[in-house]
């Protein structure tokens, strides 16, 4: 993001330099100043637009930062829900100003046995990955990776421990 | 480095007086056979490091089948046929005695034992066991072997051995995981691996000294194989995505495993020499949990192809694909009865939690649930056929349970700390 931002700034300096040459051509003084003073609104124009592009970049972070990392799913499922979607979309918006990588772990409840339930906490993390790469989110910056039964978050054999279990982590 | 670890982390648990599994029976058969197993004589030096006539009572009540006699009734302690009065024995409504002592070798030590019928006032087995002062748990199990396989007719399994793995809960979402081998009655366990990260599926060579599980210690899974005897750890595979399920062939030649390298998870069979991988099944639903067909020719499987899980087979020759079970909204991980008379998996009609053991007959296509206890999982059976071991959980902490394949005889084995789940039983060793 930095180099990106320095690069923009030295493409404003070069095409004011450019505005400036063709300036010396020019017989009417009158005219070059008016050029220059473009030139200048231009320039604060663009330091402006990159200011509330900063602004908003940091807002989305912001945003992400605050977003829920964990999203939830039924017994035997891998439908992301409305809230789910709403939180990647978020983050999403914050990978778009990045480079950086993420990894998706799935998880399942205790219920029903152990190697099914790893290849359905694939099946979870490959549903929020298929959502992120559908919304612009490059394939190999994605990793998944499952965990099945075997880390839980809840320990209780109830309902309200299962469902704190079934979920996908965003790391 | 890591075998010096595990070395000392082995010393460690061996210095536990009392396995870290214990046994708790729930259920027995009615009128099991009464029987005497009178201390065995001992002219070792020292005291015998064990109670080997209570490891044998203990390897016979476990069957559910016999009820041995309290040692404070006993009226005599006979070692030879010539200090045997059966009439002693019948006022205690014994129908068997077992008698023997250990006599010091050049090279260790014998167990010599008669099992005698005292209704009939015969003796109906006479053997030897060599051993050493240092493993008399050995001649115990091994004499245990014997007397069930003369008065069942079936093969006994007491020496062999069983790998689970324990997790003991460190912080939020942070555990050790180890991969444990004992006697099957919870003794002498070892530690065979060690991580932070799970550790599941452990599955036994045929040749009871090679087995394979499934390792997330590279943050990803991976199966690693492993030799009981050098120590020597092979890691397998290293394929994106899920490397689970392995399963050995009948020749000990192959794994089955699942991959998902290929978009979803499918199963997969791999030389284990040549590392030569073979796709077994192709479907964009979840196939997994592969196992064996006694003759090597075919591999029973979960697949949710049908929406829910289920039991299907496939052919390996010519890859046709067969449903096996309909009954059900939930079947899972199957394992073949040794006799191949039916499947043993994990079942669920339709109510929230109740994932019991159940037996499917193949030739009747009937289920019958063979545990009541719910989210039971992991079924494993005896290399003998007459009992399986499975995952449960009780009082809020995973423990480990064994039922009979007719379902009359049922015990528990709770850990002593941290949960335990995925047991496997070993082949026969000897």
């Amino acid at each position: 993001m930095e180099i990106n931002k320095k690069q923009l700034l030295s493409a404003v300096f070069a095409s004011m330099l450019l505005v400036g040459c063709a300036s010396t051509d020019s017989t009417d003084t009158g005219e070059a100043d008016a050029a220059a003073a473009a030139a200048e609104a231009a320039a604060a124009e663009e330091a402006a637009r990159l200011a509330a592009e900063e602004a908003a970049r940091k807002a989305a972070e912001e945003a992400a930062a605050n977003l829920p990392r964990v999203f939830y799913f039924d017994f035997d499922q891998a439908t992301l829900s409305s809230e789910t979607r709403a939180a990647l979309d978020g983050h999403i918006a914050a990978l778009k100003d990045s480079n950086a990588k993420v990894r998706l772990e799935g998880h399942a409840d205790e219920r029903g046995t152990r190697e099914y339930n790893m290849a359905l906490g694939e099946r979870r993390a490959n549903a929020v990955a298929n959502y992120m790469i559908v919304n612009g989110v490059a394939r190999y910056r994605i990793e998944t990776v499952s965990y099945g039964e075997e880390r839980p978050v809840a320990s209780g054999s109830s309902e309200s421990s299962w469902s704190q279990n079934r979920r996908v982590e965003l790391k | 480095m890591i075998r010096a670890v595990l070395i000392a982390i082995t010393l460690l648990f061996s210095t536990y007086s009392t396995a870290q599994l214990t046994i708790e029976i729930t259920q027995g058969r009615d009128n099991p056979t009464s029987i005497a197993v009178v201390p065995l004589g001992w002219q070792g030096s020292g005291l015998p490091k064990e109670d080997v006539a209570g490891i044998i009572e203990a390897d016979l009540q476990r069957t559910g089948q016999f009820a041995p006699v309290a040692r404070g009734d006993m009226l005599g302690s006979p070692q030879d046929q010539s200090e045997v009065f059966f009439n002693d024995w019948r006022l205690l409504n014994v129908q068997y005695l077992l008698i023997g002592k250990m006599v010091p070798t050049a090279t260790g030590l014998v167990a010599q034992y008669q099992l005698f019928d005292v209704y009939a006032q015969q003796m109906i087995l006479e053997g030897r066991q060599l051993g050493h002062p240092d493993s008399l748990r050995d001649i115990a199990h091994a004499i245990s072997d014997s007397i069930y396989e003369k008065m069942t007719g079936i093969r006994g399994a007491f020496s062999t051995k069983i790998l689970y793995v324990s997790a003991v809960k460190r912080g939020e979402a942070l555990y050790t995981y180890r991969l444990l081998k004992a006697d099957v009655d919870g003794a002498r366990e070892q530690v065979l691996f060690e991580s932070d990260d799970p550790i599941l599926t452990p599955s036994w060579a045929p040749d009871g000294e090679r087995i394979a599980y499934v390792s997330f210690e590279t943050s990803r899974p991976a199966i690693f194989m492993q030799n009981l005897r050098t120590g020597e750890r092979t890691q397998l595979t290293n394929f994106q995505g899920l490397n689970g399920a392995p399963s050995w062939s009948p020749d000990g030649k192959q794994l089955a495993m699942v991959l998902s390298k290929d978009g979803s998870p499918d199963i997969y069979v791999m030389d284990v020499e040549t590392r030569n991988l073979k796709r077994v099944t192709r479907h964009f639903a979840i196939d997994t949990e592969p196992s064996w067909l006694p003759d090597g020719k075919s591999i029973i499987f979960t697949s949710d192809r049908g929406g829910r899980p289920q039991i299907y087979q496939v052919t390996l020759a010519n890859g046709y694909e067969e449903r096996l079970t309909f009954e059900g909204d939930y079947n899972a991980r199957a394992r073949v009865i040794p006799d191949g008379s039916g499947i043993i998996m994990v079942h669920r009609e339709t109510r929230l939690d109740d994932f019991h053991i159940a037996k499917l007959d193949i030739d009747r296509g009937t289920i019958e649930a063979l545990t009541e206890t719910t989210l039971d999982e992991s079924p494993s059976i005896s290399p003998n056929g007459a009992i399986l071991l499975y995952a449960t959980k009780y009082r809020e902490k995973g423990i480990l349970a064994a039922v009979s394949l007719d379902g009359g005889v049922k015990f528990r084995l709770p850990s002593r700390f941290g949960d335990v789940r995925e047991p496997a039983w070993s082949p026969f060793l000897n």
